[in-house]
């Protein structure tokens, strides 16, 4: 699948398969140690965020589960 | 403004973990060929052991050559979503939220699924969907029905499946200013035979 920035693809890809992998090994298993994608993340990170002001997608200041406090009840 | 609401449940058989690992891993899949690009732009695992994240989908638009001849403004035909999600291990659940952040006054989509899994019954997943759907601008009716198929689409065509009617809900107080339209079919037997066959009900299910 590919990244929003075309540059960003193959570092997305990197760090997706870490991910995956400690998601399947470790994350659902109950093993808490932390995750080793950090690093890998932040490459991709940077990538991407170049990208989206570039392209001036419109993801800042968006409060997670943002939508979600009109929607529920209590 | 009016807008319209929706509501799903559906059993399938796979397991929790199944259905998870899936989750992080349906694009792409050749249900979803509309869905161009998929990035994480956020994940963090909170101090009591839930996984949050945020996810940026590009999809192509789904409007209408009509509507794009009509709204010339919208000339972008990228429609940009955000999914947050969060992961639920001690719970056995995934709640996510899933928007799109450009074309809203055309139309805002906002859907909130649930994936649980339940300890007594290991190899089944309910998959909750709920979707709330506005437009500044159309009115709502066949339209949006005809983009977003019916968790019925997913039946086997043998319909060895049986369909329940589900139990009441008190849903008033919250989306009093939609039109309710619960669309509610538990169904289930429907075996995951397949990785393909899973991702194509992840496809269905969820508006992404």
């Amino acid at each position: 699948m590919n990244s929003v920035g075309e540059g960003c693809t193959e570092l997305k890809r990197e760090y997706d398969q870490c991910f995956n992998r400690w998601f399947a090994e470790k994350f659902l298993k109950g093993d808490r140690s932390a995750d080793p994608c950090s690093e890998l993340f932040l490459k991709y990170h940077t990538c991407v965020q170049k990208a989206i002001k570039e392209k001036d997608i419109p993801v800042e200041g968006v409060e997670f589960m943002g939508p979600n406090r009109e929607k529920a009840d209590s | 403004m009016m807008g319209k609401y929706f509501f799903s449940e559906t059993d399938i058989k796979s397991t929790w973990d199944q259905v998870l690992a899936a989750f992080w891993q349906r694009y792409p899949n050749p249900y979803s060929t509309h869905v161009l690009t998929e990035d994480v732009l956020f994940r963090e695992v909170t101090p009591d052991n839930l996984l949050l994240s945020r996810r940026l989908l590009t999809k192509t638009s789904r409007l209408p050559r009509w509507a794009e001849r009509v709204f010339p403004g919208n000339l972008s035909r990228s429609v940009y979503i955000i999914e947050d999600s969060v992961v639920d291990l001690g719970n056995r659940s995934l709640t996510t939220l899933t928007w799109n952040v450009n074309h809203a006054k055309l139309m805002r989509v906002v859907e909130r699924c649930v994936f649980a899994g339940e300890q007594d019954r290991p190899v089944w997943t309910r998959i909750t969907r709920e979707a709330w759907i506005s437009s500044g601008v159309f009115g709502l009716s066949r339209p949006i029905q005809k983009h977003r198929p019916c968790v019925l689409e997913i039946l086997p065509r043998n319909r060895k499946t049986s369909i329940q009617p589900p139990k009441p809900r008190n849903l008033s107080n919250t989306y009093d200013q939609y039109e309710q339209r619960v669309n509610v079919m538990i169904i289930s037997g429907h075996p995951i035979k397949s990785k393909q066959n899973l991702m194509h009900i992840l496809e269905i299910i969820p508006f992404v």
